[in-house]
C-alpha cells in the first residue's frame, strides 16, 4: 500500500531523515517509534507531502507520490491527523466534519447551494462513530483535549481514506483518555478495514495494537518488526527502550 | 424571540431604503446613496478579510478600475449603462486574476503588502496615462444612465414619476447594489463559501481536507475584485467623475477600516460600518476639523471594547438581551 525508498532530508545540514525505507501493508497496522527529535514528524511530513524529500521515493498504492501536494494526495486517499491538535477552531464540531465531506466530495466548487444541510446524515453518522453525536452544534475551539483529538480523527474519516496516518493520536492525553481513544481507533481501523501508520510515545499503546514496529533514531532505522522482536532487539533496548527502563 | 428572528430584515432594510429621496430631503439621498455603494465595497472586501482570512491593503485597485472602466464606456464610447456596468465589474475580476495570482502565493504580511504594491502601481497608470484615464485631472462629466424610459412607465404605474435624475440614480443603484449584496450572501453560505472558511481557520488542515488553498484563495480573489469594481463603477457616475484617488492607498485603508468597524465576522457588519462611518463622517465635519482624530479615537476603542466591531457588540448584546429569563 505504502512503501518508503531511501528517503532523505536535511535541514540547514542536519540530516532528520536519513534514507528511511519502509514498507506499510495493505490493512496492517504499523508504529514508527523513537526517542524526542527520532525524526518521527519530519517522517510523516515528507510522506503526506508537507515536506519535498531530498532525495528517494514515496511510493502510493503503485504510484510515485514523491513531492506532490497534500490536497492531491488526500484526493489519492491518504488521511492523517496531526501532532498538535489541527482543527477549525472558530466552526462548530458538525461543521468541521461536514466540510471535510464537501471538499472530498468535490462539492467546495458550488457557489450557490445552501450549505447547512448538505451531508448532513454522513456528517451524524461520521459524528455518533468518533463520539461526538451529542456535541455537534458546540463550538470546537472550546471542547476538550480529548474531545478535539476525536474530532480530528473523525474530519479525517469523512475523507474516506485508505491509509490513515496519525502522528502521536494520544499526546497530551492522560491515562484513561490514551485507552478510550485507542480504544476508538482500533475499532474504527476494524470497522473500516484501514491502513494504519502511526507515531506514538507511549509504548504501552505502541505494544498493544501495532502488528510492525519501526523505531527510528537519529533519523535511520534501527529495527523493524513484529512487536516482540523489536521489545528483544538489544539495538532498540539500548538507545530507547533503555532510556525508560 | 424566534418570531423575531424570522423577519427578513435585511429585505425590510432594503424596502425601506426606497423611501428616503420621498421622505429626506436631496442631503439624504445623497448620503444615502454613498453608503449604499460603499456597503457594496466593504461587503467585497469582508469576503477576503473576514471569510477568507486575506487582509488586502489594496482593494481601491478594483474600485477604481471598475470606475475607470465603466466611466470610459460611457463617457467616450457612449456604451450604455447596462452594459458598462458589468464591464467594470468584469475588467476589475480580470486584473483581480492577474494581480491575486501573484498575491495568493504569499502569505500574511508578505500578501497585504503585494496587494498594496499593486494597487500603487494601478493608482500610478491611473494618474499618469493622460491620454486614457485624463491623469491627475481625472474625467470629469460621466453622464448619469439614461432615465427617458421611465416617464412612459410613469404613464402608466403610480408612484414612478417624479424623482429627480439623482434620485433615479439611486434607485438604480440600491437595485444593483441589493442584487450584489444578495450574491454575496448566496456565496458565502454555500459549500464554496464553508471552505474559504476552512481556509481562515486553519489553512494547513484545509490542505488536508483535500483544498486547493490557493486556488480558492484565488477565487475569492478574483469575486472580492470584480464586487469591487462594480461598487466603482456606481460611485464614478454618482461622483459624477472618476479621479486617480479613487485607486489610492488611503481608499483601500478607509474600506479597511469601515469593514473591522462594522465587523469582519457578520455578513452585514461591513455594510453597517459603512453607514455609521459614512454618517459620523458628516455629522463630526460640521462641528470640527480633526475627523482622522474622532476616527482614530473610535477605532482604539473598539479594537479593545468590541474586537467583533459594531455588529459583533450588538450581536453580543442580542443574545445577553434574549438568554434573560422572562419575567411575568
Amino acid at each position: 500500500m505504502l512503501e518508503l525508498r531511501e528517503l532523505r532530508k536535511s535541514f540547514d545540514g542536519f540530516l532528520a531523515t536519513a534514507g528511511v525505507s519502509l514498507a506499510v501493508a495493505q490493512g496492517s497496522i504499523s508504529a514508527i517509534i523513537g526517542p524526542n527529535g527520532a525524526g518521527k514528524t519530519t517522517l510523516f511530513n515528507l510522506i503526506t507531502g508537507h515536506l519535498t524529500p531530498d532525495s528517494g521515493r514515496v511510493v502510493f498504492k503503485g504510484r510515485d507520490v514523491t513531492g506532490i501536494a497534500p490536497h492531491d494526495l488526500c484526493r489519492l486517499g491518504m488521511g492523517r491527523s496531526f501532532q498538535r491538535t489541527n482543527i477549525f477552531p472558530r466552526l462548530t464540531v458538525y461543521q468541521n466534519v461536514q466540510a471535510a465531506f464537501l471538499s472530498h466530495r468535490g462539492r467546495g466548487w458550488n457557489l450557490f447551494t445552501p450549505v447547512e444541510e448538505l451531508y448532513r446524515a454522513e456528517t451524524e453518522a461520521l459524528l455518533a462513530a468518533v463520539g461526538l453525536a451529542d456535541r455537534a452544534v458546540e463550538v470546537s475551539g472550546f471542547l476538550s483535549h480529548g474531545a478535539q483529538k476525536q474530532l480530528e480523527l473523525g474530519i479525517a474519516l469523512a475523507l474516506e481514506p485508505e491509509i490513515l496516518l496519525l502522528d502521536e493520536p494520544t499526546a497530551g492525553m492522560s491515562a484513561s483518555e490514551t485507552r478510550e481513544a485507542i480504544a476508538l481507533i482500533a475499532r474504527l481501523a476494524r470497522e473500516r478495514q484501514l491502513t494504519l501508520l502511526f507515531t506514538e510515545h507511549d509504548m504501552e499503546v505502541v505494544f498493544s495494537i501495532a502488528q510492525r514496529i519501526t523505531v527510528l533514531h537519529q533519523g535511520r532505522v534501527i529495527a523493524e518488526g513484529a512487536p516482540d522482536d523489536v521489545r528483544r532487539d538489544a539495538e532498540v533496548r539500548r538507545v530507547y527502550l533503555g532510556e525508560r527502563h | 424571540m424566534s418570531a423575531l428572528r424570522r423577519i427578513p430584515w435585511p429585505l425590510l432594510v432594503f424596502l425601506a431604503a426606497f423611501a428616503v429621496p420621498a421622505l429626506g430631503s436631496r442631503y439624504y439621498t445623497f448620503l444615502a446613496n454613498d453608503v449604499v455603494i460603499w456597503a457594496l465595497f466593504a461587503t467585497s472586501l469582508n469576503l477576503l478579510v473576514g471569510y477568507s482570512g486575506l487582509v488586502s491593503f489594496g482593494h481601491a485597485a478594483y474600485f477604481g478600475i471598475g470606475a475607470y472602466t465603466t466611466g470610459l464606456l460611457m463617457k467616450k464610447l457612449g456604451v450604455s449603462f447596462l452594459l458598462a456596468l458589468p464591464a467594470g465589474g468584469l475588467m476589475a475580476a480580470l486584473f483581480a486574476l492577474v494581480f491575486g495570482f501573484f498575491c495568493v502565493r504569499l502569505t500574511r504580511i508578505y500578501f497585504a503588502m503585494l496587494t498594496l504594491a499593486f494597487a500603487q502601481v494601478v493608482w500610478a497608470i491611473c494618474f499618469k496615462w493622460n491620454d486614457v484615464t485624463g491623469g491627475e485631472q481625472g474625467m470629469p462629466e460621466i453622464p448619469y444612465p439614461g432615465f427617458d424610459w421611465l416617464d412612459r412607465v410613469a404613464a402608466v404605474v403610480p408612484f414612478v414619476g417624479g424623482y429627480r435624475t439623482s434620485d433615479y440614480y439611486y434607485f438604480t443603484s440600491l437595485i444593483a447594489v441589493g442584487i450584489c449584496l444578495g450574491l454575496i450572501r448566496r456565496i458565502v453560505g454555500s459549500p464554496f463559501g464553508r471552505m474559504l472558511t476552512t481556509i481562515r481557520e486553519n489553512a494547513e488542515r484545509a490542505e488536508f481536507i483535500g483544498v486547493n488553498v490557493r486556488r480558492y484563495e484565488l477565487a475569492a480573489f478574483v469575486l472580492a475584485g470584480a464586487f469591487a469594481g462594480l461598487a466603482g463603477a456606481l460611485f464614478g457616475i454618482f461622483n459624477r467623475g472618476v479621479f486617480p484617488d479613487f485607486a489610492y492607498w488611503t481608499k483601500s485603508s478607509e474600506v479597511l477600516i469601515m469593514t473591522l468597524l462594522g465587523g469582519m465576522g457578520t455578513f452585514w457588519g461591513p455594510a453597517l460600518g459603512a453607514l455609521v462611518l459614512l454618517w459620523l463622517n458628516q455629522q463630526i465635519v460640521t462641528y470640527t476639523e480633526y475627523w482622522p482624530l474622532i476616527l482614530g479615537t473610535i477605532l482604539v476603542l473598539l479594537l479593545f471594547v468590541f474586537p467583533g466591531g459594531l455588529a459583533g457588540a450588538l450581536l453580543a448584546f442580542w443574545e445577553r438581551w434574549r438568554g434573560r429569563p422572562e419575567r411575568a
